[in-house]
């Protein structure tokens, strides 16, 4: 039984690293309805400038991460002005296929500028187990996981307020739920879609670092992506709160499935599980835990 | 001048539903297929046939398969390169698992070119079941499901490989008719008759009421319900035709191209390069899958040819790698910006532009 | 316009990729098919890295093998089977007598050019990766996995962990755990490990780590279930740190993990910072620069400005030495090609084969060369087309890889057998009749 709760334990934590990266997804095509699929190089590309920075430029941790920032809001903006203006109006596919050339493009450029070289990140804090825990109960969890959880926490909070008290958070609520009503009460459209394009690769570089600093920070991290996708279809595209419970679920089943199930098929389920028990859910709702229901006229 | 349609009348039905009404069209198929099977076996030398041409042909078959779910009937998928590897697999095992008996073994790799086909078809159905629910994003997201399931099986169960230590099987000769098809012309031209005569089966499929009950779907599934399409069937034709289309190309991948093939060679980033070829070629054009499939093989070889040709030593070589890739992302999306509906689309304006030469006015 | 446009654009990539720069007759071009991008661009540009600047280096230094220069093209096949069979076929017939030796540095390119290089009589040098059972050249003449192979590195491995335990006798009993990357190249030491299991008794349990191996919570939380006393990490890429990391956070030991050579580099320990330290990979090549023929690289072409790595701090990391073992052996093989064929001209791709498979690279031609103690001596045979089977181990201690015991052999006995039945069950299923190698001079 203590198995078992260390095992839930851990992937509810390595879950809410996966709702970090949805994040950036959700916000992106809540405002704009486009699925950036370029969400996972714009991960790598803001870990490997900010350790870039740091250690080729030897800059503080601070004045880094805000060169960092900076570069991501600037990406964000071209992207704006660049790929999205000129596709408005176009079906979401060419969107898709727009922002899988614009991750071709990211990774080129990271790996271009900063060189193919893995990269090591030190945050300060031990990837090690917390000892009373360990002592206590036997549960090995880990410093590092219980931080990076607190992070997240701490983001989605300050996301929530950013977008429930501010007057940008209402233009964006606006803009997500209706764009024409929203032009036509005087919301700057254009104006929105380059703040929420900065906010994700603020989500993008805060995932990058922890996961960075978990990993190392090299091509690997644009695979991350490939975590948030189920997270996204099961907690619905649309929801900030869905994200992170998605991201929980799917953390937890996924160890939970490898550990007790994966003995018996040959192990190794991870890379699939969490899509059938995604596609599983759908099959009973459709549009995801926290979707908008579309419902379909002729 | 040369173009026009002026003039040729039909007088009957039959003659109004030929795949191509217009004289020009007829002349200019004819003329490109005589170029493709005459002309290229000769003067094409060993790099342009092994190296190119086939990869392109194959890729076309795939892009071509991908296009009558994705551009017919609506339905996006990622898990392209998963019905591509059970296409694959399925050949290898048919040929190594049938026994021999005369007749049928002179042509049992078309069978097994067939059967590679159908396994794909199979899987395709039953990762297609969704779709009856699910739509989108939702619906590319699951496909996903498909693309790490079948490479995860393939790999995990070794009795696909034939137990071989590393999972990695090595297709077996390719024989017709007891010839070997082993030199870069026959194997070329093996391809191509395979990837033409079901380009041909695709372009008369879409044309017909299964064709017009995919786009119904494709525009709006509700609304093609309620004119009497069954949803379920179609949609799961669509995935099925399209899954065909995909196994046959792993398969001539594996059979006639690579020789032997992985399980992780059939992965997410080779789904979604399939995709760029319809959407790049055309979204709902059978046209537009060659077009797409010949630009995205042709383009990073491109780029690194001329990289090396203009830049040799001049940029660190992993730099030069890296703009590459930059420039191949970047011109995608240029393209997308420029031609959202592809190649396929500045095919049709030459066309309308040819029919008024010379005189636009 | 558009349509005329993308007409000329056509014909110009018609146009460039018909056109070949051209080789002059006494060169001798070897075509590399590289990677530089995407996730094994740190490897890929290490190796390649160090190939090259070690070809520099003989052009430099001596003026070329007897005279003849080595020229080389790259060609990028982004770790991808199909661009990777483009670039073989592109660079096959550049130079004088076409492309010599083909390194694809990746299994799945190996494989995928095994039956095209053999037919166009190129040799295949795949150095710890590629095919195992290749080491048979009477099935495979033209595939070389010089040095050593997964198995033979396996047996080492287990060599290294019964000496660490005391003695062979004190495995039984023992548990070991392999973590494998799930995927052709991390299931192909499954079976050599369970013979061993069956020799020594110990008991293995095989874990898989789903790819990309950037989570394994769970695989970690079963090792501290199983509690073993040794874990053997077969990984690859990202999964290698996140190991170490996931192996810190359950308080596994890193001394007791033993990684194979695509776990124990650079790129592999200093993501994982900490967590690291201790741990220990197998290698047939070391790290460090203060090996002469490092030192030689420094002098004639880094002081010179040529030198190809563009951060000039991984020369002499565990990559970078391993292309420079690719260049040793991909130079010296030429060297005995011409002796046979001739001194002083380019030889063809079939000549290179000879070569290869007459390779003797002995203790007092590696102290020559610059390279004792960098790389193991090996003789190459008919037969054996791996030729050394020994491997270093390598502990990392923080900062650097610190080399930890000397050459260890592999258990032949137990590979051997192992190779010849598969190649034979290869050589069935392709209707290959081996060659006699008895006959062979």
């Amino acid at each position: 039984m203590q198995f078992f709760f260390e095992v839930l334990i851990g992937g509810l934590l390595s879950g809410v690293m996966y709702s970090l990266v949805a994040l950036g997804f959700v916000l992106i095509y809540k405002a704009s309805g486009v699925f950036n699929f370029a969400q996972g190089a714009m991960v790598f590309f803001a870990a490997l400038t900010f350790v870039g920075l740091m250690q080729d430029y030897n800059l503080p941790f601070w004045l880094a991460m805000l060169v960092a920032l900076g570069a991501m809001v600037m990406l964000g903006i071209l992207t704006e002005r660049i790929v999205l203006r000129p596709l408005v109006n176009q079906p979401p596919i060419t969107l898709f296929m727009a922002t899988i050339g614009l991750t071709f493009f990211i990774e080129g450029m990271a790996q271009g500028f900063w060189g193919a070289n893995v990269r090591g990140l030190d945050l300060g804090i031990e990837d090690v187990p917390i000892e009373w825990l360990a002592e206590r109960y036997g549960i090995f969890t880990s410093k590092f996981d219980i931080f990076s959880a607190a992070i997240a926490g701490i983001l989605v909070a300050v996301l929530a307020i950013f977008f429930q008290r501010t007057k940008v958070g209402r233009a964006l609520r606006a803009v997500a739920d209706d764009h024409q009503a929203a032009l036509a009460v005087g919301i700057p459209l254009q104006q929105i879609w380059r703040i929420v394009w900065g906010v994700a690769g603020f989500v993008a570089l805060v995932a990058g670092m922890l996961w960075g600093a978990r990993n190392g920070v090299q091509f690997a991290l644009t695979f991350v992506a490939l975590k948030a996708l189920p997270v996204l279809i099961l907690g619905g595209f649309e929801s900030i709160p869905g994200a992170i419970v998605g991201g929980l679920i799917i953390g937890a089943s996924e160890k939970l499935a490898e550990v007790y199930i994966g003995p018996f098929v040959g192990g190794g389920i991870e890379s699939w599980f969490p899509y059938v028990l995604a596609l599983l859910f759908l099959l009973v709702r459709p549009e995801g835990l926290f979707g908008e229901k579309h419902i379909d006229r002729v | 001048m040369l173009y026009r349609e002026a003039g040729q009348f039909k007088a009957s039905y039959r003659e109004d539903q030929q795949i191509f009404p217009i004289r020009q069209d007829k002349i200019a198929i004819a003329l490109i297929l005589a170029f493709f099977y005459l002309v290229v076996p000769v003067i094409g030398d060993q790099y342009w046939l092994k190296a190119i041409l086939v990869p392109v042909l194959i890729f076309s078959l795939a892009a071509l398969g991908l296009n009558i779910l994705t551009g017919y009937a609506g339905q996006l998928s990622l898990g392209t390169a998963a019905f591509m590897a059970a296409g694959a697999f399925g050949a290898f095992n048919f040929m190594l698992r049938m026994p021999d008996f005369p007749v049928f073994s002179e042509v049992k790799i078309l069978f097994a070119f067939i059967f590679g086909g159908l396994m794909a078809a199979l899987v395709g159905i039953v990762f297609g079941l969704p779709s009856l629910r699910i739509k989108g994003f939702y619906l590319a997201v699951a496909t996903l499901a498909a693309q790490f399931f079948v490479v995860w099986a393939l790999t995990k169960f070794s009795w696909f490989s034939n137990y071989s230590s590393s999972g990695v099987i090595s297709a077996q000769d390719v024989v017709l008719f007891g010839v070997p098809i082993d030199t870069p012309e026959s194997r070329y031209l093996f391809v191509l008759v395979i990837v033409t005569v079901l380009a041909l089966l695709a372009k008369n499929m879409v044309r017909s009421a299964t064709g017009r009950a995919w786009m119904a779907v494709r525009d709006m599934d509700v609304a093609a319900e309620v004119i009497g399409i069954r949803l379920l069937h179609t949609k799961l034709l669509a995935f099925a035709v399209s899954s065909f289309y995909c196994g046959v190309a792993g398969a001539l991948y594996a059979f006639c191209y690579l020789g032997t093939v992985e399980p992780e060679g059939f992965n997410l980033d080779m789904s979604f390069r399939i995709l760029f070829m319809i959407i790049i070629g055309g979204v709902g054009s059978v046209l537009g899958s060659f077009l797409g499939a010949a630009f995205i093989v042709l383009l990073p070889i491109f780029l690194n040819v001329f990289f090396h040709a203009v830049f040799a030593g001049a940029v660190p070589a992993g730099l030069g790698s890296n703009l590459e890739l930059m420039i191949f992302g970047g011109l995608i999306i240029f393209f997308l910006i420029v031609e959202p509906h592809g190649l396929a689309r500045l095919w049709q304006i030459g066309k309308e532009k040819l029919r008024l030469w010379p005189f636009p006015h | 316009m558009k349509l005329k446009k993308t007409v000329i654009t056509g014909l110009a990539i018609a146009a460039t990729l018909g056109a070949a720069p051209a080789f002059s007759a006494g060169e001798q071009f070897i075509g590399l098919t590289s990677y530089r991008v995407g996730p094994y661009a740190a490897g890929g540009s290490g190796i390649f890295g160090g190939l090259i600047d070690y070809m520099s280096l003989v052009n430099a230094r001596d003026g070329g093998i007897n005279g003849v220069k080595l020229v080389w093209e790259e060609c990028e096949t982004e770790y991808n089977n199909a661009r990777g069979v483009e670039c073989y076929e592109r660079l096959k017939t550049k130079g004088p007598t076409g492309n010599t030796v083909v390194h694809p540095l990746s299994t799945g390119i190996t494989y995928s050019l095994i039956d095209k290089a053999t037919a166009d009589k190129i040799p295949i040098i795949s150095l710890g990766y590629g095919r195992t059972d290749a080491t048979d050249g009477s099935v495979f003449p033209y595939v070389f996995p010089l040095v050593t192979n997964y198995w033979s590195q396996n047996t080492a491995k287990i060599k290294f962990i019964g000496m660490k335990e005391g003695g062979m006798d004190k495995l039984k009993g023992k548990k070991i755990v392999n973590i494998y990357h799930d995927s052709a190249y991390g299931k192909e030491t499954i079976p050599v490990l369970d013979v061993q299991a069956k020799k020594y008794g110990f008991s293995v349990t095989h874990v898989p780590v789903a790819h990309p191996g950037n989570e394994q919570q769970s695989q970690w939380l079963q090792v501290r279930q199983i509690k073993p006393d040794w874990v053997i990490l077969r990984g690859w890429g990202v999964m290698n740190p996140t190991a170490l990391k996931s192996a810190a956070k359950i308080g596994f030991p890193r001394e007791k993990i033993v990684g194979v050579w695509w776990s124990g580099a650079e790129e592999d320990t200093i993501p994982a910072g900490s967590a690291a330290k201790g741990f220990i990979a197998a290698g047939f090549n070391v790290a460090g620069a203060n090996y002469p023929v490092i030192k030689d690289i420094q002098k004639f072409v880094y002081a010179k400005g040529n030198g190809n790595m563009e951060d000039k701090s991984r020369v002499g990391s565990v990559y970078y030495n391993r292309g420079v073992v690719h260049g040793i052996l991909t130079v010296e093989a030429i060297r005995t090609a011409q002796e046979k064929f001739g001194k002083g001209k380019p030889i063809t791709g079939e000549q290179m084969r000879w070569g290869i498979e007459h390779l003797n690279v002995d203790a007092k031609k590696l102290k020559a060369l610059g390279a004792e103690g960098f790389m193991p001596d090996l003789k190459v045979t008919c037969s054996d087309h791996e030729g050394s089977g020994k491997v270093k181990f390598q502990q990392w201690d923080g900062k650097k890889w610190n080399v930890i015991t000397d050459w260890i052999d592999a258990d032949q006995s137990i590979v051997r057998p192992m190779i010849e039945e598969s190649a034979a069950k290869y050589a069935k299923e392709k209707g290959i009749k081996p060659r006699d190698c008895s006959k062979e001079s």
